[in-house]
């Protein structure tokens, strides 16, 4: 095999061929740390990109870097792959330090978001690139060109010139070139970007698929964070250069770290309240709109007077008849149909709007409101999010 | 698009009545003149000859033919020596130096070339600057004969010619995606791999361009090699010139020129089929 021709390289890549990938699949270790990163930081001319931070990624897992255009999210894919040099820190690659290594030394290989296809060369020899940069031979060149032709489908493309390909066969070009070599890690710069909405779909599906049959750690960057929750292991939550917070899709979704968190990862209805007193069953009692609610306490340790939002998702929220005493009162002002859910815009009578999304009914297909209908706004109780009060400006 | 019909009907019958006036009936007179004979009251008397083409296989003219062949060839090496690195650095700058760079290649443009010749010359001669120069810092003792050497044709050939191997070169780096770079290097490619099987294909048809642009008048430029070749430097240009303005026998001129003309078409020809053979094997190469 090829892996043994090449010296620097020795034992970094995945250790078995692609063609028995299916036999002996690695299964993903929860606790082999494949990169860190220690404190790194990178500016461009003077104005910061990343601020010293700290990320581990492990083998074999699926991690998604979140964020807003410009929260650094593409600059820490370089600096993984190598492609920019961090101003402080290192980064290391399967415990060793290969913050100084050009790129053509690190044994992770990247999709880039143009695809960044060789437009002079066909497909088989567009993948075939990476296997001769490290001298294999050339019959282990086409054996493993071809397997990996056959894994994303695309055999019969091998002599076609990139031009001559749709945008989809293009990508799976881009990711058959980038995984061909077995890198420990491949690097995914935005790659659906470019694909429509059906075309994305796929795609994700067949990313998830390749990523458990060849069982390396893919680190993905997306700035859709639908697509985040739905392929990731975990994702890591990013905004201006700084990590937001770090966890599954399901802790992001359900227990955002802060209001940014909360925004970004979804919609999200946010209550300003005050903290009344610590009930004796570690429940909360608090003052919302001038109505008293009990909250759940999530041991977060609030005391009686501090100020919070309490976050609620709009599938979470209820809308009940007017004539209902619970909740707070408002009038629909907005309603969409979504097809699966019906989504409300409520404006409360504290003035404040909200957004409730409830799923049809089979008993009551007709189920609709008037615009200006008015209603009482609950929600399922304990399934509220509470965060520490942030400065209206933070937001 | 009907609107447009008569416009462009103008603009096509332009474009090939300027063509036929001005590029093809010059081109046919030319080539029927070199079939001619010379007369010396009336340049060209009509009846046909091949003369004019047996005189050009004289082996003084052969031996023209060639040198200035080679200096030609030397001048568009020494072209894409300078010119080809020239445009990868300008092509690599921050976009607000470019536009400075990119004018001080077009700035001599607007000095007539001979004019320019004729300052070389100055530089060059035995009393030129140059030599004075070396003279007063003292590291020659007699002044250097450089003027009227094949190295002066060269050198002025390079002078007059190098921005056009720099425009083409320039505009295809400018196309030249950074991606792809990134690709090669994080596919395991170092910077010799990258450039010879990424950047230099990608960049061909700009190095092809350019050679083409500096090849052809390298070999014309009849003044530059009156100005600083001597009488041993001669360019096929300098042979043509001589026979239609100085030696009066129009029709070896025509002969030379046309010489000249399938002399070229024959190596673009050579180049066509050793790239469409280069291409061949390459894809075979990735199908095998």
């Amino acid at each position: 095999m090829c892996v043994e021709h090449v010296g620097h390289d020795k034992g970094e890549r995945v250790p078995h061929n692609l063609l028995s990938l299916s036999a002996n699949r690695v299964m993903a270790s929860d606790k082999n740390k494949i990169v860190e990163l220690r404190g790194v930081s990178k500016s461009f001319g003077g104005k910061p990109v990343i601020y010293p931070l700290d990320l581990d990624i492990y083998d074999g897992e699926f991690v998604t870097l979140l964020g807003p255009s410009g929260c650094g999210k593409t600059t820490l894919l370089r600096l993984i792959g190598g492609f920019e040099h961090p101003d402080s820190g290192s980064v290391l690659l399967a415990g060793r330090d290969i913050t100084d290594l050009p790129p053509h030394q690190r044994t992770v290989n990247t999709v880039f978001q143009s695809y960044a296809l060789f437009p002079h060369m066909s497909v088989f020899d567009n993948v075939a690139y990476g296997l001769r940069a490290d001298a294999c031979p050339a019959a282990e060149v086409t054996q493993r060109v071809k397997a990996i032709l056959d894994l994303v489908q695309l055999t019969e493309f091998a002599a076609r010139r990139p031009d001559q390909l749709s945008g989809g066969q293009q990508q799976r070009v881009a990711i058959a070139r980038a995984v061909v070599k077995k890198p420990r890690v491949l690097l995914l710069d935005e790659p659906l970007a470019a694909l429509d909405y059906k075309l994305r779909k796929q795609m994700q599906n067949e990313l998830k698929r390749l990523q458990r049959e060849l069982g390396i750690s893919f680190v993905f960057v997306t700035h859709d964070q639908e697509e985040a929750l739905s392929m990731s292991d975990r994702v890591v939550v990013m905004r201006e250069g700084n990590i937001e917070q770090v966890g599954t899709p399901r802790d992001v979704y359900e227990a955002p770290a802060n209001l940014f968190v909360a925004r970004f990862v979804g919609e999200i209805n946010v209550f300003d309240a005050t903290v009344l007193e610590c009930l004796a069953d570690g429940r909360l009692a608090g003052e919302i709109a001038g109505q008293r609610v009990v909250l759940p306490g999530h041991g977060r340790g609030f005391t009686a007077g501090a100020r919070i939002h309490v976050l609620l998702r709009p599938e979470d929220l209820r809308l009940l008849p007017p004539e209902r005493e619970e909740g707070f009162g408002g009038e629909v002002i907005e309603r969409n149909y979504k097809g699966m859910t019906l989504e409300s815009v409520v404006r409360l009578d504290s003035g404040q709007q909200l957004i409730a999304s409830e799923f049809f009914d089979e008993d009551d297909p007709d189920f609709d409101y008037r615009l200006g209908e008015r209603v009482r706004v609950t929600w399922v109780s304990n399934w509220e999010i509470l965060l520490p009060h942030e400065a209206a400006h933070a937001v | 698009m009907k609107l447009r019909t008569p416009f462009r009907t103008a603009v096509l019958a332009l474009i090939w009545g300027w063509m036929i006036v001005f590029v093809f009936l010059p081109n046919l007179l030319v080539i029927a003149t070199s079939f001619l004979t010379r007369d010396d009251v009336h340049f060209i008397r009509l009846e046909g000859s091949l003369a004019s083409y047996a005189r050009l296989l004289d082996p003084v003219y052969a031996g023209v033919f060639t040198h200035s062949l080679y200096m030609a060839l030397v001048t568009t090496g020494l072209c894409l020596l300078i010119g080809y690195p020239f445009a990868y650095i300008v092509s690599r700058l921050p976009q607000r130096h470019k536009p400075l760079l990119i004018f001080l290649v077009i700035l001599p443009f607007w000095t007539n070339s001979l004019v320019r010749t004729y300052a070389m010359k100055l530089l060059l001669s035995a009393n030129g600057l140059i030599n004075q120069f070396l003279l007063g810092v003292g590291v020659i003792d007699a002044p250097l004969r450089m003027l009227y050497t094949e190295g002066a044709v060269i050198a002025g050939l390079v002078y007059v010619l190098l921005p056009f191997m720099i425009l083409p070169l320039y505009a295809i780096f400018e196309q030249l995606r950074v991606d792809l770079l990134d690709a090669s290097a994080d596919l395991g490619a170092g910077r010799w791999r990258t450039f010879r099987y990424v950047v230099l294909p990608l960049t061909m048809p700009g190095v092809i361009a350019g050679c083409l642009l500096v090849l052809i008048p390298a070999v014309g430029m009849f003044y530059v090699a009156d100005v600083l070749g001597g009488a041993k430097n001669l360019l096929v240009g300098n042979v043509i010139k001589s026979q239609f303005l100085d030696a009066r026998d129009w029709p070896f001129g025509a002969a030379a020129s046309i010489g000249l003309t399938v002399a070229m078409g024959l190596l673009l020809y050579a180049y066509y089929w050793s790239v469409r053979l280069a291409r061949h094997r390459g894809e075979h190469g990735a199908l095998a």
